[in-house]
């Protein structure tokens, strides 16, 4: 039963670790929370969707296909929506990312209608069984590509040039450009990294749970982003940590408290977790120089 | 050349007239267009059941006035969005009353409903919700509707579960945000003891957005029910089946009319819908002829199946129709008020056999119909052999 339990608390941390890793991503080289990361995780599935169901192409194309729009319109919204606000305060570019999260899923309303779709698994991961236990396919699966995108995220930020570039960037925009980074640039490829990884998340949150609608990425959204706030915001391992330990604890007390009051819970250990440690698990501590 | 261009400007000169004609022909005197208010979502989450009411309210208005129309009077249907939004609801009935509705069709989701109805109670204006299935929707004396209330769901589900079925232990999977959910479920756990049911398990989720069950269906699973009864929608049913397969538990289910649309929700996984139970008014395989001419009327004007909301709309709006020639209402211009008076007197007579079933209504609104047993084989609602 707990082995049960703490397995399916691992699989929906996993999806939430996957969002979060965007988010965090975003944050913590362009400074802004993107709101509009959880419906870019909607637009994702509904190209894979779209792609597979629609078209009847394979489910590599579908993938392929989906993370190349995303990652174009991550670039796009980046352009359109918050380049010209670069010197404006951060309160208007978070209205803005709002703004951008309505509309896409007023758009995906048009377009794709109201009703949700059903969405047909495009990669299929047979489930393993270790003694009594059994665990499903998809659970693997979205675990594996989470830590294989940790992995490979950390390492292009800390040994690639353009990685040395977007931690400049992050560290102090005006300095960077200073050095000769162009820091317009770098921001659009964090834009367009961040977009490509939603479409992955977006993909394997509709394999798991297989269901596809314009509000599909609002309530993921706002949870993976308290996980990535619970981890740190602007650490990659931390997203990723944030966001396992949300879905266990959701799942668990669920189980052993209350259906009913496990999305209360959840938030007020983030509230805890806030006063105690406001940086987050793995949040690095910053002083501001005044 | 010049000749063409003689001809189109003469051919164009003709449509004029002939639209000019037929705009005289066709404009009418107040007395003799009835115009029937409605509102419900058409955009937004809830947008599937508002779109449905619209369109099954406007085939049933366009069958009526091709058949030659109420008493004389021409039906029309002036439908706007609410977003399942109570504000929004009540805007929508300000903007329909200016425009000249006399009776009120809707809400279809039963929050705005609720708002609605304190309005239309202030006018007496007649009101009829296809599917505001909560108590308190239709609360008052002008409001009436289609649809089973939650209580009555529950009730009739339990002893069905117990008695015709003949089964014991039962867990049930319930929607704590949402006030049809909510209402079926306790009712169902009330009638529980009398229908000799145990209710073994109770599990609740929160809202639409919830999409992760595994919890849920382990506890449910642990405790070995003879049947799980799931007084949900069929969106978040659908991900049920799909997530107690996966996880390769052998669970029954049974549900209310908010299944309805589970197998087309299902898709390419229909098959996992085989076996599941609900009581429900309306089914589209239905062989009754009156069913098989509307789902074919509706098929071929909107491309799609329609589900319990559309029939119960087009139902609401022969409903009213039957109402007005029971009152003798033969125009029009009549008041709102002295309307909505003759309407409840007649309401209250009036028995019609519509696509949901045959209907009788008590004073208090409710509406009297049999809830058909349901069971999903080989991708059909068949009913259940007794």
């Amino acid at each position: 039963m707990f082995i049960s339990y703490l397995l399916s608390g691992i699989s929906l941390g996993a999806i939430y670790a996957l969002i979060a890793l965007g988010y965090t991503m975003v944050y913590g080289i362009a400074k802004m929370l993107n709101f509009a990361h959880g419906d870019v995780i909607m637009v994702g599935g509904y190209i894979a969707f779209t792609i597979s169901v629609t078209l009847g192409a394979d489910g590599w194309i579908a993938l392929l296909g989906s993370i190349i729009f995303c990652t174009l319109l991550g670039i796009t919204i980046e352009r359109v929506a918050y380049k010209p606000l670069r010197g404006a305060s951060k309160l208007s570019v978070l209205i803005t990312a709002i703004g951008v999260s309505y509309l896409l899923q007023n758009v995906a309303l048009l377009i794709f209608g109201s009703a949700s779709r059903n969405f047909q698994a495009l990669i299929v991961v047979p489930s393993v069984e270790i003694g009594s236990v059994t665990i499903p396919g998809n659970t693997i699966l979205t675990i594996g590509v989470s830590v294989v995108i940790m992995i490979v995220l950390t390492l292009f930020i800390n040994k690639s040039s353009a990685g040395s570039a977007m931690l400049a960037v992050s560290e102090d925009k005006g300095a960077a450009q200073l050095m000769g980074v162009n820091v317009n640039k770098t921001i659009s490829l964090t834009f367009a990294i961040g977009s490509g990884l939603a479409a992955v998340a977006g993909i394997l949150m509709c394999t798991q749970y297989p269901n596809i609608g314009p509000y599909t990425g609002q309530m993921p959204g706002i949870k993976a982003f308290i996980a990535a706030v619970f981890g740190g915001i602007g650490s990659i391992p931390g997203a990723m940590l944030g966001g396992i330990a949300i879905g266990v604890i959701e799942n668990l007390s669920k189980a052993y408290i209350s259906t009913q009051l496990s999305d209360a819970i959840t938030f007020a250990i983030l509230i805890i977790m806030l006063l105690v440690k406001p940086t987050g698990i793995l949040g690095k501590k910053l002083n501001e120089k005044v | 050349m010049k000749n063409v261009k003689k001809i189109v400007a003469m051919a164009m000169a003709a449509a004029l007239c002939v639209v000019s004609l037929t705009a005289c022909g066709g404009s009418s005197d107040a007395s003799a267009t009835f115009v029937i208010g409605g509102s419900g979502p058409l955009t937004g989450p809830a947008a599937v059941y508002g779109i449905a009411v619209k369109n099954g309210a406007q085939i049933a208005v366009d069958e009526i006035n091709a058949a030659g129309g109420v008493n004389g009077m021409t039906l029309e249907l002036n439908f706007q969005d609410d977003e399942h939004d109570a504000e929004k609801a009540v805007n929508a009935y300000n903007t329909v009353k200016d425009a000249g509705a006399k009776v009120f069709l809707g809400t279809v989701t039963s929050t705005p409903c609720e708002a609605v109805v304190e309005k239309t109670k202030v006018d007496n204006m007649f009101q009829l919700t296809p599917s505001g299935s909560s108590v308190k929707a239709v609360q008052y004396e002008n409001a009436f509707r289609i649809c089973f209330s939650d209580p009555g769901q529950g009730t009739a589900a339990a002893q069905y579960i117990g008695q015709d079925l003949g089964l014991k232990k039962v867990a049930i999977i319930w929607d704590n945000s949402d006030v049809y959910s909510n209402g079926i479920y306790e009712k169902f756990k009330a009638e529980a003891a009398n229908a000799g049911l145990e209710i073994v398990s109770e599990q609740s989720f929160q809202g639409a957005d919830n999409k992760d069950f595994n919890t849920q269906l382990i506890a449910v699973n642990e405790a070995a029910p003879d049947i799980v009864f799931l007084p949900i929608y069929y969106q978040a049913a659908a991900l049920i089946l799909q997530q107690a397969n996966q996880a390769g538990f052998d669970l029954k289910f049974f549900g209310c009319d908010g299944l309805d649309g589970i197998i087309g929700q299902l898709e390419g996984d229909a098959a996992l819908a085989e076996g599941v139970m609900l009581l429900t008014p309306f089914v589209a395989d239905d062989p009754d002829e009156k069913v098989q001419s509307f789902v074919k009327t509706y098929q071929e004007k909107f491309n799609e199946v329609p589900n319990q909301f559309a029939a119960d709309a087009y139902d609401g709006v022969y409903v009213i129709k039957a109402a007005l020639e029971d009152a003798g209402v033969k125009d029009a211009s009549v008041a709102v008020s002295e309307l909505c008076d003759l309407l409840k007197a007649s309401m209250v007579k009036i028995t019609v056999e519509g696509v949901t079933g045959t209907m009788t209504w008590t004073a208090d609104g409710e509406c009297a119909k049999t809830p058909m047993g349901m069971v999903i084989k080989d991708g059909n609602y068949t009913a259940i052999a007794d």
